[in-house]
């Protein structure tokens, strides 16, 4: 609960935050990233904010003001007078039935409808309320309230002989861009419920997924029926991209953000290699920028169009013309918009199917451009773009530019193949002439 | 006028003062008539207000619009992107602009002499301006045939005919306003050069051909009427030079002039609508030859020559036709546009294409609809067609064919009763200037043998008579003149036989009037009240059908009910709420019928329009109105439609709202795109949305979009239109949001749902084996939201 002398201290570091990024703002007002760095930490236990600190150090660390609240606070609300006053959240909060305030499981999601982002981590406790917002987001946990995952091949080696429910998984997707560009050596302990995720689902990408010999069952008592999750099928850790490129970030283990995860080392079952530390840090803070766009995020500004030998853009092409298209892709770094270079960015000329499908050529700086004629067809075409890349959020821009047919003085006056028809009209004029001359006055 | 009066004149001196008269008052009768035609047609402004009309008088407008404001030019080469998106239209090429460049002329004279009127007035007033054009020129024609009487009585029926005021009331922006004017000039210039055998006329008639080419598409009635009208005057023996004067030069002027057109270009030469009239082009150059031959060469030798050269001519007509009928026959329609199609079969339509049968002016008509459109008009066409073969004349068989066919093409489509109009003014105009001339010339006859027996009243009689009279009898002798005299006339030297014989024309008439036309006082008197009464119900029967039937403007409704005027301005509410709440660029998807509003009225994009030249992009709306949900917002989406906007008509009994348009929308859609099967909408052959109604029909977008929540208007969803309750009562859309609904729920605009942002997991309580489907199980949540 917030007491007097924690508000006082919240509005001092509000206050500090402020100024801090006022001044910030005056340092870089063009270098503005994608997202604001306002976060809500919501926690089950005060404790989590010690327990996890390390954590919440990185984010505080790279820029991020959070606010700690307990799950249940009546006076937790995400927007005031329309405007939101978090630009994401942090889930900590894994048993809590209810949120507190005006906070309900569709406000979570209006939030994320809205362009934000948020990390949830559940544990074996995990609540109604917690499941509810991980299958809105594309992400089903173990049903069975009990299940944890267990593995008897994979599992983390510790002083006594557990339950194996102590992974230490390695199985991570293969992206830079949501692990970041330094591969993670060693592997990352997880504690809790597996999820899976739908194949078909193409938002849901599962960023740490169990060994084959996994499974998810309750370790407490004996197996009664074949367990329903099974395998690589389980997703430890899962990302979901919504179309609105918000970002969503569902783990199954609360612990593997603790301070005891993060700086304990690992050593797998049946691997004589021990690390010094588990990956969990590395794992966290990666997938962490990634979440909150520090990472993968792209923009696309300047599209231009003209007229080869032109810069003015028309209101309207014609038929054959030839053209200029260009665009500026930047990618945001987590400080600044450095150019985004890729060799596989296309643009389509399109009306109800493409005419035109070519691939951009880039000058490395961000600027893609290419040059093409215009079919001879007219219509209502769409310059389009659509740039869909794993981790990246998806470009996907479109510009109606109007194709008209010749004007009337546009056509070839004089055609040489017509000339015959020209000699003939014209000597049958010449020859009428004569022959109402000769008519006419012969006698 | 002048020439046949002038004759008369120099025929007898005492009379030049009243012919003079007689010109004043019928040129009186002339302006007022024209005032008529005008005053007649502007019941719309004042019942209802001074705005464009139905559906192509908007298109009309908008064109005229953009012709004002960016020149000849621009509207040239206009490629319209609002309209058929993505396809666009190239209006420049695609619209007869007679319509349009004449409005735009009017308005461009108006502004340079500073009379600041909007572009809309001058549109709203063209078409009854054009009308009392049209009673003019309908003078000049009938004058033609059967002299002025006839002529004033034509012009002053077809300045009130019922059928021409339904195209041309004050509003009624369309082609057919002007075009109707240029059809009658057309045939006066036509009929005028075949009674004079100048060529100034038949130059003069080349252009007005083109005038009426750039108007409208009804021009083949032109250019097929006029050639079986040469070769039934070459048939009957009445081949002449004056019908080579007044048929070569149209042919050659009028096809250069008519491909000048870009709409028309080369399909003056092309398509098979234009064949006749170059195939009679040289039956006639045939026969010239033959005559001028025959002048030359003595009788016998004649017989030989004539022999040769009918072999040589068919031969040649043989090789044209083969290769006419090669090319014809190789291409798919053999050459014939569907709509002229449907004219030579009136089934071939409906049994092919859907698209022409789905448009209610192109139905055949009903029996009521004659009488309601020329009234007491076809009674006296008989009559009129009797007095036309009395002594018939090249001019009077033209009026007898043009009718005939008029009829005939009236009765395959509805829209063509518009043609078929002039034809009957004029002749019931012939009918009943002949009816009362008979009357009123034995009225004066036995007046004057009751007042006056001397014997010196006997001869003064013909003179004496009324003007109409005179009129009549002159009439008969320009005819009688024409068969004989004018093939002298062109020569300056025959002068003189023509005084002769005008000098020798009062007595013979006089004769037959004597021995003839005399009807007893009594039978006069009560012909002339009956016709007076009859004439007296047209009257009536026009001016109810200006003021009631015709001038409703379409896009605002009235009813009376007992608690006063109901008035339905649904349309424009909605078109104003489009302009003022979407975006520019944003694309509306409606039935074809509401393209040309919603581009002219709410200045916004849209996937087809009025102008339905592209089948496929057709069906594809009606597939989608007739797809469920989900398959309709795909194609849509595919369109980038924003918006889609239906008509309804349920909640106030408007009966022309798409769910009676449904059918074509299934019919069109499935005509090229044959998973929609008509069969699945129909319940024992019709089709229905009450409790009977399939369940494809009670899915389909169109259903749902028009009864979305209309149980919550009365809590039982009943339909005034259909009368019974619908069938489906309570549904929820999920991939369509209601955005706007009308006052009377007649327009109602819905609009695409966003694809959603997330997809969801499975649901709790489904079992993992449903999860393939779990991506859009409608639960209890809206998915899409």
């Amino acid at each position: 609960m917030a007491t007097p002398r924690h508000l006082v201290l919240l509005l001092l570091a509000l206050a500090a935050a402020f100024t801090l990024a006022a001044a910030a703002d005056a340092a870089a007002a063009a270098e503005e990233g994608p997202r604001g760095r306002r976060l809500l930490v919501l926690l089950d236990d005060l404790a989590v904010r010690s327990s996890h600190s390390a954590f919440f150090g990185s984010l505080q660390a790279r820029g991020f003001d959070l606010d700690f609240r307990l799950a249940d606070d009546p006076k937790l609300s995400l927007h005031r007078y329309g405007q939101y006053l978090y630009d994401g959240l942090v889930l900590f909060a894994p048993s809590t039935p209810r949120f507190g305030g005006s906070v309900d499981q569709n406000a979570v999601l209006e939030f994320i409808d809205a362009g934000h982002d948020m990390i949830l981590a559940a544990d074996s406790s995990a609540s109604d309320l917690i499941r509810g917002i991980a299958t809105e987001c594309g992400v089903d946990f173990d049903e069975d309230p009990e299940a944890m995952v267990i593995d008897h091949i994979n599992y983390a080696v510790t002083d006594v002989d557990g339950d194996h429910t102590l992974i230490a998984s390695d199985d991570l997707i293969q992206s830079d861009v949501i692990l970041g560009s330094k591969k993670i050596e060693a592997p990352v302990l997880f504690r809790g419920i597996g999820h899976t995720a739908n194949p078909s689902n193409s938002l849901v990408l599962k960023v740490l997924s169990a060994s084959p010999s996994a499974y998810s069952a309750n370790p407490k008592t004996k197996l009664a029926s074949p367990p329903s999750l099974t395998g690589s099928a389980i997703s430890l850790v899962s990302v979901m991209q919504a179309r609105n490129n918000a970002r969503v970030l569902v783990s199954g283990s609360l612990d593997l953000f603790s301070n005891r995860f993060l700086k304990s080392g690992v050593q797998k079952a049946g691997n004589k290699k021990s690390h010094e530390r588990a990956g969990n840090e590395q794992f966290v803070t990666e997938t962490s920028k990634w979440v909150f766009h520090e990472r993968g995020h792209l923009k696309a500004v300047n599209v231009k169009h003209h007229k080869v030998g032109e810069t003015n853009e028309p209101g309207m092409y014609r038929i054959n013309d030839d053209l200029e298209y260009s665009v500026e892709i930047y990618e945001w770094s987590g400080t600044s918009w450095k150019p985004y270079v890729a060799d596989d960015v296309q643009l389509q000329f399109f009306m109800m199917s493409p005419y035109v499908l070519k691939t951009m050529s880039t000058d490395k700086k961000g600027l893609y451009s290419i040059s093409f004629k215009v079919p001879d067809v007219y219509g209502v075409f769409q310059f389009k773009v659509e740039y869909q890349r794993l981790g990246y959020t998806g470009l996907s821009f479109t510009k109606q530019i109007p194709v008209r047919p010749y004007r009337h003085n546009e056509y070839e006056r004089f055609i040489t193949s017509a000339y015959p028809y020209y000699t003939a009209s014209f000597s049958s004029m010449g020859a009428f002439f004569i022959f109402s001359f000769v008519y006419l006055y012969h006698k | 006028m002048a020439e046949p009066e002038a004759s008369s004149a120099a025929a007898n001196g005492g009379g030049r003062l009243r012919n003079a008269f007689g010109g004043v008052l019928s040129a009186f009768t002339l302006l007022l008539i024209g005032v008529l035609a005008f005053s007649i047609r502007l019941f719309s402004v004042i019942k209802y207000e001074s705005v464009i009309h139905e559906f192509d008088p908007y298109f009309n407008f908008r064109v005229t619009q953009f012709l004002s404001k960016n020149g000849i030019y621009e509207f040239w080469n206009w490629f319209d992107d609002r309209t058929w998106y993505p396809l666009g239209r190239v209006i420049g090429g695609t619209v007869y602009p007679g319509l349009t460049l004449t409005a735009g002329t009017i308005w461009w004279l108006l502004n340079s002499l500073n009379i600041p009127l909007s572009v809309e007035t001058v549109c709203v007033f063209t078409a009854p301006i054009f009308s009392a054009n049209a009673s003019w020129a309908t003078y000049l024609l009938t004058k033609e045939a059967k002299g002025t009487g006839a002529g004033l009585m034509a012009a002053a029926i077809l300045a009130m005919v019922p059928s021409y005021i339904s195209r041309s009331v004050a509003g009624s922006y369309d082609n057919e306003a002007v075009a109707i004017f240029a059809l009658i000039f057309t045939f006066y210039l036509y009929v005028k050069t075949l009674n004079t055998g100048s060529l100034f006329y038949a130059t003069l008639n080349a252009l007005s051909y083109f005038y009426m080419v750039c108007s409208w598409g009804g021009y083949t009635f032109i250019i097929n009427l006029i050639p079986m009208h040469v070769l039934l005057c070459i048939v009957t023996g009445r081949y002449s030079s004056r019908l080579y004067i007044a048929y070569a030069p149209l042919v050659i002027l009028g096809t250069l002039l008519a491909a000048l057109v870009p709409v028309v270009g080369f399909n003056a030469v092309m398509t098979s609508e234009h064949f006749a009239s170059f195939l009679v082009f040289i039956i006639l150059h045939v026969v010239a030859l033959v005559y001028y031959i025959k002048g030359l060469l003595t009788p016998r030798l004649f017989k030989v020559a004539m022999t040769l050269v009918i072999s040589v001519g068919l031969a040649v007509c043989f090789a044209v036709v083969a290769v006419l009928v090669a090319l014809v026959a190789s291409s798919p329609t053999k050459g014939w546009s569907g709509r002229s199609l449907s004219l030579l079969d009136p089934t071939y339509a409906s049994k092919y294409i859907p698209i022409i049968a789905s448009v209610s002016e192109h139905q055949p008509p009903t029996w009521p609809s004659y009488f309601m459109d020329i009234n007491v008009l076809a009674f006296l066409i008989p009559a009129g067609i009797i007095s036309c073969f009395l002594p018939l004349s090249d001019a009077s068989s033209f009026m007898v064919l043009y009718l005939v066919t008029a009829v005939y093409f009236s009765g395959v489509m509805v829209r063509l009763m518009l043609v078929l109009a002039p034809a009957a003014c004029i002749l019931s105009g012939i009918a009943l200037s002949e009816v009362f001339g008979v009357l009123t010339r034995s009225l004066k006859f036995q007046l004057s043998k009751l007042f006056d027996d001397s014997s010196s009243a006997v001869p003064a009689s013909g003179d004496s008579s009324t003007e109409r009279a005179t009129n009549s009898t002159k009439s008969e002798n320009g005819n009688e003149k024409s068969e004989t005299a004018p093939k002298e006339k062109p020569s300056k030297k025959n002068r003189k036989k023509e005084k002769e014989m005008a000098e020798s024309v009062p007595v013979k008439p006089n004769k037959k009037e004597k021995r003839l036309l005399v009807l007893p006082f009594e039978l006069s008197i009560m012909g002339i009240l009956l016709l007076i009464v009859l004439g007296g119900f047209y009257v009536v029967h026009c001016v109810w059908a200006a003021a009631e039937a015709y001038s409703a403007p379409s896009i605002v409704l009235t009813s009376r009910s007992r608690d006063g005027l109901h008035v339905f301005d649904d349309f424009r509410e909605a078109y104003a709420w489009l302009s003022h709440n979407t975006d520019v660029d944003d694309k509306v998807a409606s039935w074809w019928d509401y393209g040309y509003q919603t581009t002219a009225m709410a200045n916004r994009t849209v996937i087809v329009d009025n102008n339905t030249w592209n089948n496929t992009h057709i069906a594809t709306v009606g597939t989608a109105m007739s797809s469920p949900e989900k398959a309709a917002w795909e194609i849509f989406n595919s369109l980038d439609v924003k918006y889609v906007l239906v008509v309804f008509g349920g909640l106030v009994g408007y009966p022309s709202d798409d769910i009676n348009k449904f059918l074509w929308m299934v019919r069109i859609g499935g005509g090229v795109f044959p998973h929609i099967k008509e069969p699945d909408y129909l319940r024992d052959g019709q089709y229905r949305v009450d409790a009977q109604a399939t369940p494809t029909m009670l899915n389909c977008l169109m259903y749902k979009l028009c009864y979305y929540r209309f149980v919550e208007t009365d809590g039982k969803g009943f339909d005034r239109v259909r009368g019974y309750e619908i069938g489906k009562k309570h549904f929820k859309l999920t991939h369509f949001e209601e955005v706007f609904t009308t006052h009377h729920w007649m327009v109602r605009i819905y609009k695409l749902k966003p694809q959603k942002n997330r997809v969801r997991g499975k649901l709790k309580k489904l079992k993992s084996g449903a999860k393939s489907s779990s991506t859009l199980a409608a639960g209890r949540k809206n998915p899409w939201q």
